[in-house]
């Protein structure tokens, strides 16, 4: 069976452009783009949850 | 579906108006899960604050929330436990409003043992009024009212909670997100005055005048200084050096303030009576 890939979502509108998920992705799915994080590689994700745990703007969600 | 904060927030609240990279919202986040994983009603919590940054987090809160007068949150809190001990009640604030303005509410909260939990975010400064500097602010650190450093030492939050009779005390920081929900957990559960102190980030007013070039830096440090108690415990003085120890640092059962003082009131209506 196919191993489902993990949903990121990124609320633009919440994202202040800390820096912190970008940074402390163990396999650099996300990227910034302006003042948004925005996601770059998608099929690198593990569902670690640290971008979503560390988000301090309550902008990240990850689906298993 | 990841984890839906929002259930928990009142609508159209967000984005919140913490700082980018303000570690607030993190601790916030973690606030959340906890209450989730405790399945805590809303309208059985309350949520009390008392004026700064992290003082803002019950605005967020869709609970019975109460913000209140600089560094009286523990003070109100302690009112709304005595008049209804069945409520779960929550305090947060910051260092500043904690162990500064409101020291002495703190320290004899900590000596009651009242049933609350009470989350410090100390973020070593007052941020919302311009980075002037806290009881915690490290000895050196520059703050708008130490330009040169500061020529204090600074408080353990955790010791002094400890020294004062709280009977849960534990710590964590922001970049360790995860900790923070399991932590408040274990101090929502306990039986007493639990304290939960998160050491947090504040890159606008500290970062900025002590040379972190951004909050990444802030949050490495956060990660690098983070000694868990167990791994303290197989480490020299000399490898402590500058660390902080995190995870729960203390913890005995004591007799409660709501149920003894309830005995008392039952004990002189009997002696009344009889």
């Amino acid at each position: 069976m196919e191993k489902k890939q993990p949903e990121i979502k990124i609320i633009e509108k919440y994202c202040k452009g800390c820096h912190i998920c970008v940074e402390f992705c163990p396999t650099q799915v996300l990227e910034m783009r302006g003042f948004t994080a925005v996601v770059k590689n998608p099929d690198a994700c593990i569902a670690c949850m640290q971008c979503e745990l560390r988000c301090p703007d309550f902008a990240i969600s990850v689906t298993k | 579906m990841g984890f839906d904060y929002e259930k928990y927030i009142r609508p159209g609240k967000l984005p919140h108006i913490w700082c980018p990279g303000c570690g607030h919202g993190i601790v916030m986040k973690g606030l959340i899960r906890a209450i989730d994983a405790l399945s805590l009603d809303k309208d059985k919590t309350a949520i009390v604050s008392g004026i700064g940054c992290a003082s803002r987090l019950p605005g967020y809160m869709d609970f019975c929330t109460l913000h209140t007068t600089h560094g009286r949150g523990v003070a109100f809190a302690t009112g709304i436990k005595m008049a209804r001990p069945e409520m779960n009640v929550l305090c947060v604030g910051g260092d500043g409003d904690g162990v500064a303005i409101g020291g002495n509410h703190f320290i004899h909260a900590c000596r009651r043992n009242i049933d609350m939990t009470y989350l410090i975010m100390n973020n070593n400064i007052y941020g919302m009024t311009g980075g002037q500097f806290s009881p915690t602010t490290p000895f050196g650190a520059k703050a708008s009212t130490t330009p040169y450093g500061n020529p204090d030492p600074p408080f353990d939050i955790a010791k002094l909670a400890i020294g004062a009779g709280a009977t849960f005390v534990a710590r964590g920081t922001a970049f360790h997100a995860a900790q923070i929900e399991k932590l408040l957990i274990e101090a929502i559960r306990h039986k007493g005055f639990s304290v939960v102190e998160i050491l947090d980030s504040c890159p606008t007013t500290y970062g900025r005048r002590n040379k972190f070039k951004s909050v990444v830096e802030m949050m490495n440090q956060l990660k690098e200084s983070a000694v868990p108690v167990a791994a303290a415990e197989k480490m020299s003085p000399e490898q402590l050096e500058g660390k902080v120890l995190t995870g729960v640092l203390y913890k005995e059962n004591k007799p409660e303030y709501v149920a003894e003082y309830g005995k008392l009131v039952t004990r002189v209506q009997e002696s009344m009576a009889g």
